[in-house]
């Protein structure tokens, strides 16, 4: 065998089983996407409890909570940008870091200072890399979210909210989510959204039918509210979590499905370029054999 | 009869622990224990951790652990949200 034969051969086979592992990738991820859009699909029963509860308390209380106040001259915003751990997702983790790139430009024009809080280890490469500073970061969890990761995440950025920004240096006035929406399996859209302080009436999902009743609140109004709203926080920042974790997979199953089609038209045509090298390597040899006869013959012609 | 069941949904963070009719719904708010039967007046409560029990339309209780947590009542639909339920 020839030695271009040779490297057309080895480089199909190595192909192949680069073909073989992304095939195995875009199947897998393609099975999480479901598991991952039931996960969302059993935290809405409870979302929309408690985004009811919520616009309850806030109707019938005239309670001046710290969490539902907007300050009035904001010193400090924090923003959470959630993106992936591990890679091979296509531009998922890097729109994420755009959208929040963009946002804290807009922050900054107004004035703001900015702390970044980062989940997922692509954003925290991305923020080490180009040595800028990252007030917390969380990792490891990316792909399948838990209500305890959401939990430790909102307890850290409702502490840092209820300091005083004016004069502590780690208080700040906003909060600002980054994540990426998981409209369906081919469309996911990097974006932003303010969650602190709250915007009060917000009908995520089905609005309450009718007339929200009466509530006698236990022990009172202020109580309740104190309670429910940092549930709020921590359900809508599971809720991002979650939709996150589903728009990666579908991110990786698409760049894996690409990168598998492209392995096969990369097989393809090397196995084009392989048929014809082998088929020049006999057509040289034959015309070699010929060429070697037609020599003999007309020496032993000239000896006679 | 259906207007003297209530519709309970107990839900938590990661998915819905029960749904269904029953006769009574107890649980623990911070101002003490809380017993709710139909046609209860509309009330928004905070939990403390303790034991919802939910007295189902055939007359078994179902008892649950909550940590902290909420409950909803209006027009005979209580809703409990629980974190971390079991």
């Amino acid at each position: 065998m020839g030695a271009q034969l040779r490297i057309y051969r080895r480089r199909i086979r190595s192909v192949k089983s680069t073909k073989k592992i992304t095939r195995a990738m875009e199947l897998i991820s393609a099975s999480r996407i479901v598991k991952a859009q039931q996960r969302v699909a059993a935290s809405t029963p409870y979302a929309n409890e408690l985004t009811r509860a919520v616009s309850a308390v806030a109707t019938f209380s005239n309670t001046n909570h710290p969490l539902t106040t907007e300050s009035a001259e904001p010193k400090r915003a924090a923003v959470l940008i959630v993106t992936a751990d591990r890679g091979m997702a296509g531009a998922y983790s890097t729109n994420a870091i755009k959208e929040a790139e963009g946002l804290i430009v807009t922050l900054k024009a107004r004035g703001l200072q900015v702390l970044t809080y980062v989940v997922g280890r692509k954003a925290v490469n991305y923020y080490k890399f180009r040595n800028r500073a990252v007030k917390n970061s969380w990792t490891g969890f990316s792909d399948k979210p838990t209500y305890a990761n959401a939990k430790e995440i909102s307890t850290e950025l409702i502490a840092a909210f209820l300091k005083d920004a004016a004069i502590d240096n780690e208080g700040v006035d906003e909060l600002h989510i980054v994540f990426t929406e998981f409209k369906s399996m081919v469309t996911q859209v990097a974006l932003n959204k303010r969650m602190l302080p709250l915007e009060v009436v917000e009908s995520d999902g089905p609005a309450p039918a009718g007339l929200l009743p009466m509530y006698e609140f236990e022990p009172n109004a202020g109580e309740v509210l104190n309670a429910l709203l940092p549930r709020y926080i921590e359900s809508r920042v599971y809720n991002a979590l979650l939709q996150s974790a589903a728009s990666e997979h579908a991110a990786r199953r698409r760049a894996m499905k690409s990168a598998t089609d492209n392995a096969d038209e990369l097989i393809k045509s090397l196995t084009r370029l392989a048929n014809a090298a082998r088929q020049a390597e006999i057509t040289q040899e034959i015309s070699e054999i010929v060429g070697g006869a037609d020599a003999l013959s007309s020496a032993n012609a000239g000896s006679e | 009869m259906s207007d003297s069941l209530l519709t309970v949904e107990f839900v938590t963070p990661e998915a819905r622990v029960w749904s269904g009719k029953a006769k009574m719904v107890s649980a623990r708010t911070l101002e003490g224990d809380l017993g709710i039967l139909p046609n209860h007046s509309p009330l928004l409560g905070a939990l403390v951790d303790g034991k919802v029990t939910i007295k189902g339309a055939d007359g078994a209780n179902e008892e649950f652990e909550v940590h902290g947590g909420f409950l909803s009542v209006a027009n005979n639909r209580v809703s409990i949200l629980g974190e971390a339920g079991a």
